[in-house]
Order: C-alpha cells, then sequence, then structure tokens
C-alpha cells in the first residue's frame, strides 16, 4: 500500500508542478491582494464586502478589513506593495481573492498534506504561508519573504 | 482481528497484555497523565469502537469510526459504513458520496431548493448536498439528522466563492477517510451566525444543481453534532485510548463512549478536573516553553502535537516535512487551563489545571523504522501560528478524554469542557 504520511508540506516541487499545470490561471493579479501595489486592498474591500481600517507604522501600513462574517484580514503594505497578509476568524476569507496567484501555492500544498487539512505550511525562500485553527476558528497568514521592510520581524506580521 | 481486540481490552483492565504483534496496546510507560492502563469500556449500548489504522490513504495517528445511516424511518434503505473519521474539531456527520449507497433523501429550503454546504476546513474544503438520515453509532441514534453527502455527481458545480477557499477535498482519496463524525463541542458547525446571515460561505440553496447560492439558514438544518440528536447519553463524549509503545504501533483498538454520567460505564472519575473551553471556538490556554498559549485546543481531528519550538530541529524531507526531528527525543511538560471570560483570560491565574508530559521523537526515524506502523504517539510539528498549541490525537492515547458539550449538564458542571 501506498503510505502517505506528509506532515505539513511537500514543498517547492509539487507546488511549481501544479503551478504550472494552471490550477488558478483565471486569478489576475491587477485584483490579487499578495503582491500587487497597494492600490488593490481597496479592491479587496470591495470584492469582499468588507470595511478598511489603514494604521500607519514605522516601516508599513496595515490595513484591516473586516467581512461581513466578523472574519478579519489584515494586509501589510509599503509604498509599493502588499508583502504580507493575515486573517483570523469564524469563517475562511476567499484565499483566492487575497493570494492571487499565490492560491495555487497554498491549493498544492495543502494538496500535498494528506491527512492535514487542518494546518498548512508552506515555507519557501520566497514565499510562507501558513493556516490552522478549525472549524468555527480559523486564522492562517501569508507573506513574500523577500519584500519585508528591513527591521521588520516575520513574528509581526499576523 | 478488530474482534480479537476488543476482547483483549476487557483484559487490559487486569494486566493483561496486548493484541499480539506490533498491533499491540501496550499498558503503562509513556507520557504523563494518569499512569497506566487507563480503563477502556467494553461493548455496550453506548460505546462505540475506535480504531486508528491505515485507513484508506494510509495517513497516520488517524481516529475512525463506523456508522450506519438509513432514509430517515426506513429499516432497508440502510448502510453500514466504516473508515470515518472522528474529529472533535469539526461537527456534523459528512460521508463521501464515493462511499454512500444507501439512498437519502436531499434536504430542501421554504422554496423547494435543494440545501447544500461548503464546509470549510483549515487548508481545504469539501462540497455537496445536504441529506437527511437517521444515524445510529453503537446502538444509539440520531433520528432524521441533516448530514452532508460530499463529492454528489449531482452538483458538481462547486460555487467559485467556496472554491475560493481552499483545496478541494471531494474524493475518499483526497479526504483520506470514507467521511468524519464532527463531534466539537459546539451542537452545529456554524450556528446562529449561519442562521441570520449567508456571509459566512457555509450554507447554499440550489434551484439546480448547477445554481447555487449562499442563504442564512437556520440552526435545526444546518449540521448537527449527531451525538446532541441522541434521545439518551447525548451530553458529551469520552474518547478512551489505549497508550501506544514509543516506537508506534500498527493500529489501535479504543472506545468512542457516548454521555457522561448517564450510565454506569461513563462517570467522570473523582480525579479528573473540569477544563472549560470558550464557546464557539473551543479554545483554552496551554503554558508551554513559559508561554501562555491562549487559541489552544484538543483536537482528535489533527495527527500530532503542533506547537512552535525554534529550538526543535524541522524535518527536510518530503516524507517527514513539517514535522520535528531531533536529534534526540525531546520531553516537554505542559500546562492545560480552562478558558477564563476574566482579566485573566490569557494566563492561567486561578484557572483549574492539569498538567501533561508529553514527548517529541524523530519524524523520519519514527515513519522508517515499520513501515506498517501508523499510531505514533511522540508526533509532533511546527504550528503556522504563536498563539496556538494543537493537542492533536497522540495527546489521546492513555487517556480517558472526557468532552461536555455546549449547553449540556454533566454532574461535574456544564459544557463546553474537555476533562482527562
Amino acid at each position: 500500500m501506498l503510505s502517505i504520511r506528509a506532515g505539513l508540506n511537500h514543498g517547492l516541487a509539487t507546488a511549481l508542478a501544479l503551478g504550472a499545470a494552471g490550477v488558478l490561471l483565471r486569478a489576475t493579479p491587477a485584483e490579487a491582494a499578495l503582491g500587487a501595489p497597494s492600490a488593490s486592498i481597496a479592491n479587496d474591500g470591495a470584492t469582499l464586502s468588507a470595511s478598511i481600517k489603514a494604521t500607519p507604522h514605522d516601516a508599513y501600513t496595515v490595513h484591516e478589513l473586516t467581512l461581513p462574517s466578523g472574519t478579519l484580514v489584515r494586509e501589510y503594505s509599503t509604498a509599493g506593495k502588499v508583502f504580507a497578509l493575515a486573517w483570523n476568524g469564524p469563517a475562511k476569507p476567499n484565499l483566492s481573492q487575497l493570494l492571487g496567484n499565490y492560491f495555487a501555492d497554498f491549493v498544492a500544498t495543502a494538496k500535498a498534506t494528506p491527512g492535514g487539512r487542518n494546518h498548512l505550511n508552506l515555507s519557501r525562500s520566497d514565499l510562507v504561508i501558513q493556516a490552522g485553527g478549525h472549524m468555527r476558528a480559523f486564522f492562517g497568514r501569508a507573506f513574500l519573504v523577500g519584500s519585508i521592510p528591513s527591521g521588520v520581524s516575520s513574528d509581526e506580521l499576523r | 482481528m478488530k474482534t480479537k481486540c476488543m476482547l483483549l481490552l476487557a483484559a487490559l483492565v487486569l494486566g493483561l497484555a496486548s493484541c499480539g504483534g506490533k498491533s499491540t496496546l501496550s499498558s503503562g510507560g509513556g507520557g504523563g497523565g494518569g499512569g497506566s492502563g487507563n480503563p477502556i469500556a467494553s461493548a455496550a449500548a453506548n460505546v462505540a469502537t475506535a480504531v486508528v489504522n491505515a485507513g484508506p490513504s494510509g495517513d497516520v495517528n488517524t481516529l475512525f469510526t463506523s456508522v450506519t445511516v438509513c432514509a430517515p424511518g426506513s429499516t432497508t434503505n440502510c448502510q453500514t459504513i466504516d473508515n470515518i473519521e472522528i474529529d472533535t474539531g469539526s461537527s456534523g456527520l459528512r460521508i463521501l458520496a464515493s462511499a454512500l449507497t444507501a439512498n437519502l433523501p436531499i434536504q430542501v429550503d421554504s422554496s423547494g431548493d435543494s440545501l447544500a454546504e461548503c464546509t470549510q476546513f483549515v487548508s481545504s474544503y469539501s462540497w455537496g448536498p445536504i441529506a437527511l438520515a437517521d444515524v445510529t453509532i453503537a446502538s444509539e441514534t440520531a433520528a432524521s439528522l441533516p448530514v452532508q453527502v460530499i463529492g454528489d455527481s449531482s452538483f458538481v458545480s462547486v460555487p467559485a466563492a467556496c472554491a475560493g477557499t481552499g483545496s478541494e477535498e471531494d474524493t475518499v482519496a483526497a479526504f483520506g477517510a470514507n467521511g468524519v463524525l464532527g463531534v466539537a463541542t459546539e451542537a452545529q458547525d456554524c450556528g446562529s451566525d449561519c442562521a441570520e446571515s449567508s456571509a459566512y460561505g457555509f450554507y447554499y440553496a440550489c434551484p439546480s444543481a448547477s445554481n447555487c447560492v449562499p442563504v442564512a439558514l437556520g440552526t435545526a438544518s444546518q449540521l448537527q453534532n449527531p451525538v446532541t440528536f441522541f434521545a439518551t447519553d447525548n451530553n458529551g463524549i469520552i474518547i478512551e485510548l489505549p497508550s501506544v509503545a514509543a516506537t508506534g504501533a500498527e493500529s489501535v483498538t479504543g472506545a468512542l463512549v457516548f454521555g457522561i454520567d448517564t450510565e454506569t460505564n461513563n462517570a467522570s472519575s473523582g480525579t479528573a478536573t473540569v477544563l472549560p473551553v470558550q464557546t464557539g471556538t473551543g479554545y483554552l490556554t496551554v503554558s508551554l516553553n513559559n508561554t501562555f498559549y491562549d487559541q489552544s485546543f484538543l483536537d482528535t481531528g489533527s495527527n500530532g502535537y503542533y506547537f512552535t519550538d525554534n529550538s526543535l530541529t524541522q524535518c527536510t524531507d518530503a516524507e517527514g516535512s513539517g514535522f520535528y526531528c531531533p536529534a534526540s527525543t525531546t520531553s516537554f511538560s505542559a500546562i492545560v487551563c480552562g478558558y477564563q471570560d476574566n482579566s485573566n483570560s490569557g494566563n492561567c491565574t486561578g484557572a483549574p489545571q492539569e498538567s501533561i508530559s508529553f514527548s517529541i521523537a524523530n519524524a523520519d526515524t519514527l515513519f522508517s523504522a515499520d513501515a506498517a506502523d501508523t499510531a505514533f504517539p511522540t508526533l509532533g510539528g511546527t504550528y503556522p501560528t504563536a498563539s496556538s498549541v494543537d493537542l492533536g490525537l497522540p495527546f489521546f492515547y492513555g487517556r480517558n478524554v472526557y468532552e461536555a458539550f455546549e449547553n449540556k449538564s454533566t454532574s461535574k458542571g456544564s459544557g463546553p469542557y474537555y476533562a482527562f
């Protein structure tokens, strides 16, 4: 019998394979949050019917989106683009919208984690996506490693 | 083999040994808790067999039972289905369509439109209609229970908002089970939130099988923890699993007991400390490595101890990816504290609490020692966030874990709580 015992992720190879297969080609960068220009956050807010509250910090701005479900989404942006986002609440947000082209990486990692639908942990040199919780209490985050402003710890991005 | 193990379970209480081979119950040894040989209920009307084995996908540390479903009121349109995962992290019975041969009626709304659900798991979703069934587990029956049929071929058009929440798990191979028996502390999978708003994205009405739109849905029509629908023994469960040798076992046989303090075989013993959990989320606090993790939880649906410890080496190969691979087995002591809705929320001051200990071994070593092993009490991995410890199935080995449901009373108080 095939023995599948993967933990949280199978890493790059599978992600690339599925990405190349075009899992989500319809997700367009213009609408996506992660990696997109900061102006895309307003688009996310409209698409997700969310209110947005922006709070400037020294090295970045946090845009907190409150979804109708009560789930909170935080998008972290510099002048250039959204480099991180996090979610927390009773229902998952539309991750295809928020992760954009990186949603394919999320899906590929999930598929490579049999028996692990309750965790997701993608850790690459360029991209980290993590998710946890359980029904009624979901949380997660994603960030572009190379785009985090200098002096900022990834621990802040939650 | 299952029967043989069942018989020996009774013997275990008397200090006798195992089921033979590596497929054994090992009494004693191992991490903390209440010493060796926790008693495991023998067969009774309120006792279902719970097993850890390879299941349909060869996953590890996954707890299964079997259920019998019948069309409501029927005694002939019935089917017993095995390899149903027992999950304390979700509510409701969900069955993969490919494993279902009984013909169950699809639930409809007041307009006659079929109801369907987009079930959200952390990294995936499962899509399918909501049927009604009489569900029997052991000798207890939940009459006319809403159940989800995942991956029904008549409902193949997954709404985009549902598909956007993660990876699709609509086949037995992807799901790793023929279904899931969700026995979380909460009665429904969504509750009053979804009764008032369609914004949660759980429930849909389908004027046609290819056109489903989000709807608010009353709690009575939502997916329900089946145990809460039983006529008796419906206030909670006890999960009773024997301890497992540190190197692992091919299979483990224990019990899923229905009810707390309702029968002679489910009394909450004198020593168990009630640990309340937060209503809705099931959260309690775990103190570990001098840190308070206030969004922690117990979850049979997680296959390891999951927590963040940067001093533990992570595995680097594909099979062990996400798990810890320390050079030598590492022991931990922790305190599990009940949830408090006060200024001490998030620390353990004044909270009812229990000390636990556990060990994390090298996952690669565990997996390579015996390819047939599926139960590993020392399996752990890194957790995605810094606020949670996920006490997964290994925590349940060697313990009798009491779980009282929300709004239900036991002699030790009202749920939601855990005690062990």
